[in-house]
């Protein structure tokens, strides 16, 4: 095992656990904002760790800078598509507030 | 390792089904089918499809997604409850699945050399291919030349899917429903007021045609072709329209051009066949195509994925556009 697999691993590691937590909080925080909060966050950073890791893996070839492309996709799309459901979520009339005034459990 | 990430996958895929299946919420249904179809794909994907994987996520996993949505919102949102148990239905549901049972255990154990299916033509096509067409995508060949009678059908079949649907939906409902002011179309709304999806999706618009436009090219030589571009292309498309409202796209591409290039890219795929007969060969024989029957069959193959291409994108454009316009009305 060399110098960069170990690396690769250490990136998949976190990465994951990034993504762990984010999906238990998308579980299990108490309103919406929050979750997606949650989820959004941990899945941007878990994106990076994980596709960096993979990169290390590939080496420095033709998929290696597939991956960072699709690294660069996914930073732009990612993040609009959490803006987006926010967006859409406040303009249909769910406020932003404290958990307890969120009745319906959404 | 494979087997059992393939076995995680599958669980996953079972535990969708059933969700899909027991929600009554239809929104929820639509989202989890198109959980399925990535699912699904990752499968197709472990197994070595690369090319079914490509298929099911641009068509099943994107492109239905958004046509459900866009049904979902010709419907109620709620499915209707169902208070009588349904004996007869189950009952053939559980007989169906005690056949399939039994029938899984004469079939051949995953991967198997010995497999019938790896006897019959699978081999003769792996050792022809290169002679015959010399391209190094093997699935691009059989499906564009070996067998395509099977494509030409399949590309009647979404053609004749986009015709029912322009049958069933593009007929406006009548005198009442017309939009005010005499005739003229009513500005766009769309998602103008977004501004950051607005100016993202512009900006990744041109590279998602230009990666449909290189699945689309580039399916002689790795995963994909004529279904997947034309999928990746609409897609891009629909997301201009959802940015930019139906005016705007109608403008950049007209609805006669859809009906037209969903017709067109049939046409182009049996002009092909007759090309073949009147230089002398057989319908869709490409080798007489050129003077160099491998160069042929590679002209042939490029030509009639280039038919299928046009003809699935007109097809989904077509009826997303009449699913939307019936909303509107």
């Amino acid at each position: 095992m060399d110098f960069f697999d170990i690396i690769s691993w250490i990136l998949f590691t976190t990465g994951g656990a990034f993504v762990f937590i984010g999906g238990l909080g998308a579980l299990r925080l108490p309103n919406f904002y929050t979750r997606l909060h949650a989820a959004s966050l941990t899945d941007s950073i878990g994106t990076i760790l994980i596709m960096t890791a993979i990169m290390f893996q590939a080496g420095w070839s033709l998929a290696a800078i597939k991956l960072i492309t699709i690294l660069g996709f996914l930073m732009l799309t990612s993040p609009t598509a959490t803006y987006a459901l926010a967006n859409a979520a406040l303009l249909s009339g769910m406020k932003p507030g404290k958990p307890e005034y969120d009745k319906e459990g959404y | 390792m494979v087997n059992l990430f393939a076995m995680f996958l599958l669980t996953l895929l079972i535990i969708t089904a059933v969700a899909i299946v027991r929600t009554k919420d239809l929104f929820v249904a639509v989202m989890l089918t198109g959980i399925f179809s990535l699912l699904m794909s990752a499968n197709f994907f472990i197994l070595d499809a690369a090319d079914v994987a490509l298929t099911e996520a641009a068509i099943g996993a994107g492109i239905t997604t958004v046509l459900l949505l866009g049904a979902l919102a010709l419907t109620a949102e709620r499915e209707r409850p169902v208070s009588a148990p349904r004996w007869l239905p189950l009952v053939v549901v559980a007989i169906t699945a005690v056949v399939m049972i039994y029938a899984t255990f004469d079939k051949p154990r995953l991967g198997d050399p010995l497999a019938p299916v790896h006897q019959h033509v699978a081999p003769w096509y792996l050792e022809m291919t290169p002679v015959l067409i010399g391209i190094p995508n093997v699935v691009t060949a059989i499906l564009g030349s070996f067998r395509g009678y099977d494509t030409l059908g399949e590309l009647i079949v979404i053609f004749t899917a986009c015709i029912g649907v322009l049958f069933l939906l593009g007929v406006p409902r009548g005198e009442g429903h017309q939009p005010p002011g005499n005739g003229a179309a009513p500005p766009d709304v769309a998602l103008s007021h977004h501004l950051i999806p607005r100016v993202v999706g512009r900006l990744i618009f041109p590279f998602i045609v230009l990666f449909g436009l290189y699945v689309q090219f580039h399916g002689e030589f790795g995963p994909g072709g004529g279904f997947q571009g034309g999928a990746i292309i609409a897609a891009g498309i629909v997301l201009y329209t959802l940015l930019e409202g139906e005016n705007s796209s109608f403008s950049a591409v007209p609805r006669w051009t859809l009906v037209a290039m969903a017709a067109g890219g049939a046409i182009l795929y049996g002009a092909v066949g007759i090309a073949g007969m009147v230089m002398g060969g057989n319908f869709l024989n490409y080798s007489v195509l050129s003077n160099d029957p491998v160069l042929g069959q590679q002209m042939g193959i490029l030509i009639i994925e280039a038919g299928v291409g046009i003809t699935v994108c007109g097809a989904l454009l077509t009826i997303f556009h009449v699913i939307n316009a019936r909303e509107h009305c």
